[in-house]
């Protein structure tokens, strides 16, 4: 696969772009966050989204998405990233469905994708328990019984768990804390007994929860996957997960340098322009620069997913390190050349850093994936 | 049947050429600079077979794959060229010629050149059998190349040039040089510059060599004492050499970011595996050398997929803005993080210098070559300028 987007792929970029700059610009997201919206984005715009086809686009044709791939669903969440657009597309798009995808039976494929596709049903993953991304170290127990299982713990940082409509648990049925087998995947109801849920609004403004799950009880095709056998399949979810935020990394470090960029050519000091001041220049040149390798590594990373690339996960670490560095660099920056005015609730630029730092936080971050990638490599 | 598309065809016709024709001793990697071929009228071989790796691939035009094949080139496509690359990088085979002719000197030619100056010089460029040196920089003017002021004066039949160059590498050895000359005075200073081929026998024409912190002399000082040039020797217009010298320094940057892999063909992680050792639980023992290890290697591989990505986007017809600069810039920056890094991990071994069992002190003397990346071509400082100013549009 060359390393460019193809014509539709330009032309899916480009609708996307102004797609979300019209209907779900910034100045949305702010509305959500100063009105305590209830479900914490536009129901609207996410009906709108699936008429686009947007939550299937990685979906196959067969289970009722569009069967265009990950490369397409990348170029859209950049967009995402650039409109700061609130939306379930990751938690249910990005995550959700690819956890069906990958753990799934036929069966569950056929009965649940079809309704991620179509926006009628969203997902969200439960699998953080304490304050970091630790999937072996997960120890809420799912207790086998006779016709299924019980689950008893509690999840943290889960995106979107207030609203989603399905849960996907990650639980142990067997080993301990720290083991690579026995854990298993779960789907179940949001609102099934014994499921609690506490909303917690994250500094970026969009929404999380924490949720218990207290003698919850999952019948036997709640199952996702092998017993036991999850934490491979699960590794290679996350691996797409984890270029999925890349790409929406890239999207909201490429808009708030532009920003920033723009503000260097009319901002005057000293009766020049700011960005006249080559000690600004040259931090702008190595912003860019390190923008275009980002770029790259993102694209290459969403190619290896559509392409089956084995080495996946080492490049998926290496991407979402990468961009967890840039898009740090990038917003600080930001605020930085933005002098006073960029500390300011008002001004749209100091957004751009809080969704930075959810979004690098979600399934690891830097220092996670860096000591990841050298581990994979074998040192 | 399913018959083979042309280009499989043309890459089994490759591997069998290349499993025929390239010898064994070619295909180990480059250990130091001496290992590269550089052709020329009187050429230096680090091994027998290096003259007949090039010869035979000179003949078939593949020292200069996408040439055309009238000036002795390959005449290839780009997916062609991009074949041979991976069929010879598969088998490790070493590249059969360096030369500033092929890498600056030659695409200058093919864009700006006349026809007798192509059919002159390229074939010989093709087959290595004259070597040049680039004669841009002068004392006063560096980063400030437009500056410059060897003059060549127009005396009828033929420029009378007068001035210094400094920093030609390889003048001791080249045969030709390239040089800028300023024809007028009269202008801004981008104009009245113009682009001048210069036989190094020529009376006039002395060097002095220069040793550098490596301790290699590759470097020189070029002098013009009346050297008398003929006209015939102007490439393009008098007097519009910037623009054809421009052209050429983005050829220069593209090639300079290449330089510099580990020669060895080991990846930083395993040179680290092997000189620090992995703890109980397969870590690397010292963990700031392995962080920084690894933000390397993430930053290499971004490199890497950059690199590809310009290549396919230039194919496209689509492209970075300033390409050539932020290859450049990311390309010598991290050349010499990898080394510094590769220094560290070699310890107390990469500190000699002279004695025995120290391969001539390799190490050191590669770590410090790399310095000059950031400063050969336009330093890091100048390309970082341009792509505030002509990509980002930044005012002055
Ligand atoms: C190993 C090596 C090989 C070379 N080979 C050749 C060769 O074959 N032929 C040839 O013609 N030349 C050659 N050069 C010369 C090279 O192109 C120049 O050294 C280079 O362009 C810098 O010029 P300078 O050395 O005069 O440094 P200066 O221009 O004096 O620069 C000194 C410092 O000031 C900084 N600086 C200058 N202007 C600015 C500015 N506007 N903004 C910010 N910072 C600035 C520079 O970045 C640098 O850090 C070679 C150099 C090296 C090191």
């Amino acid at each position: 696969m060359a390393l460019v987007l193809d014509d539709d792929q330009l032309m899916l970029r480009d609708t996307a772009g102004r797609f979300l700059a019209e209907r779900a610009p910034i100045a949305q997201l702010r509305r959500l966050r100063d009105e305590h919206d209830e479900l914490g984005y536009s129901a609207q715009l996410w009906q709108e989204m699936a008429t686009m086809g947007w939550p299937g686009i990685a979906i196959p044709e067969k289970f009722g998405g569009l069967g265009m791939g990950y490369t397409e669903l990348g170029i859209v969440l950049e967009q995402v990233g650039r409109n700061l657009s609130a939306s379930p597309l990751e938690a249910s798009a990005l995550v959700g469905a690819t956890a069906v995808a990958e753990l799934g039976t036929e069966a569950q494929k056929e009965s649940l994708l079809p309704a991620v596709a179509g926006g009628e049903l969203t997902f969200a993953l439960a699998l953080q328990e304490g304050s970091r991304h630790q999937p072996r170290k997960t120890a809420m127990s799912a207790l086998k019984q006779s016709d299924g299982w019980v689950l008893q713990g509690r999840k943290v940082l889960v995106f979107d768990g207030h609203t989603a409509d399905k849960m996907i648990v990650v639980a142990r049925t067997a080993g301990r804390p720290g083991d690579e087998t026995g854990l298993s995947v779960f789907v179940v109801d949001a609102d099934t007994d014994g499921v609690l849920v506490e909303r917690v609004v994250m500094v970026d403004s969009r929404n999380s929860a924490n949720v218990s799950f207290d003698g919850v009880e999952v019948g036997p095709d709640g199952l996702l996957g092998s017993e036991g056998g999850a934490y491979a399949p699960l590794q290679r979810v996350l691996d797409i997960a984890n270029v999925g935020m890349a790409a929406e990394l890239l999207g909201l470090s490429a808009e708030a340098f532009e920003r920033t960029l723009e503000y260097l050519k009319v901002r005057e000091q000293f009766g020049v322009p700011i960005g006249s001041f080559q000690a600004l220049q040259h931090r702008a040149a190595k912003m860019y620069a390190e923008l275009e390798l980002a770029r790259s590594i993102v694209l290459t990373s969403l190619q290896a997913i559509d392409g089956a690339d084995d080495s996946l996960s080492a490049l998926a670490s290496a991407c979402k390190a990468k961009l967890c560095e840039v898009a740090t660099l990038v917003t600080a920056e930001a605020i930085q050349m933005h002098g006073g005015i960029g500390m300011t609730d008002e001004a749209d630029i100091g957004l751009f850093i809080k969704r930075a730092r959810v979004a690098q936080q979600t399934y690891g971050d830097y220092s996670y994936h860096l000591d990841r990638f050298a581990r994979l490599n074998s040192y | 049947m399913v018959s083979l598309s042309d280009l499989e065809e043309f890459r089994h016709e490759v591997r069998r050429w290349l499993g025929a024709n390239c010898p064994e001793s070619m295909r180990t990697p480059v250990l130091s600079d001496a290992d590269y071929y550089l052709g020329g009228s009187n050429p230096e071989f680090s091994h027998p077979d290096q003259k007949r790796w090039a010869d035979l691939m000179a003949e078939k035009g593949w020292t200069t794959p996408t040439w055309p094949s009238e000036y002795g080139g390959g005449g290839l496509t780009r997916e062609e060229a991009a074949i041979l690359r991976d069929e010879m990088s598969a088998i490790g085979a070493r590249s059969p010629l360096n030369s500033f002719g092929i890498s600056m000197l030659g695409p200058a030619l093919l864009e700006y050149g006349n026809e007798d100056q192509k059919s002159e010089h390229l074939p010989k460029i093709v087959r290595g059998e004259i070597t040049w040196c680039q004669g841009y920089s002068e004392p006063g003017a560096g980063s400030d190349l437009a500056s410059l002021q060897t003059r060549a004066e127009d005396t009828g039949d033929h420029y009378l040039v007068n001035g210094q160059k400094v920093w030609t590498s390889f003048a001791d050895k080249a045969d030709w040089i390239f040089c800028l000359v300023r024809t007028d005075n009269s202008g801004t200073k981008h104009e009245g510059i113009s682009f001048l081929l210069v036989e190094m026998a020529s009376e006039g024409v002395s060097v002095r060599p220069i040793k550098l912190i490596s301790g290699k002399s590759s470097f020189c000082e070029t002098f013009f004492d009346n050297v008398r040039v003929p006209k015939e020797n102007l490439v393009g217009e008098e007097g519009k050499g910037w623009e054809i010298a421009k052209y050429l320094l983005t050829h220069e940057r593209e090639t300079i970011s290449g330089f510099g892999q580990d020669s060895s063909g080991r990846t930083l992680a395993e040179v680290a595996t092997e000189e620090i050792g992995l703890g109980a639980d397969g870590r690397l023992e010292d963990g700031v050398l392995r962080r920084d290890v690894a933000q390397l290697e993430v930053d290499l591989l971004a490199f890497a997929a950059t690199m590809d990505r310009v290549r396919d986007e230039a194919k496209a017809g689509q492209g970075l803005g300033a390409a050539s600069s932020i290859v450049k810039y990311c390309g010598t920056e991290l050349n010499k993080r990898r080394f510094e890094l590769m220094m560290s991990l070699h310890g107390e071994r990469a500190l000699a210098w002279e004695g025995e069992h120290c391969d001539d002190g390799e190490m050191p003397r590669a770590w410090l070559r790399t310095k000059a990346n950031s400063i050969e071509g336009g330093t890091s400082e100048i390309q970082l300028n341009i792509v505030a100013k002509r990509v980002l549009g930044l005012p002055s």
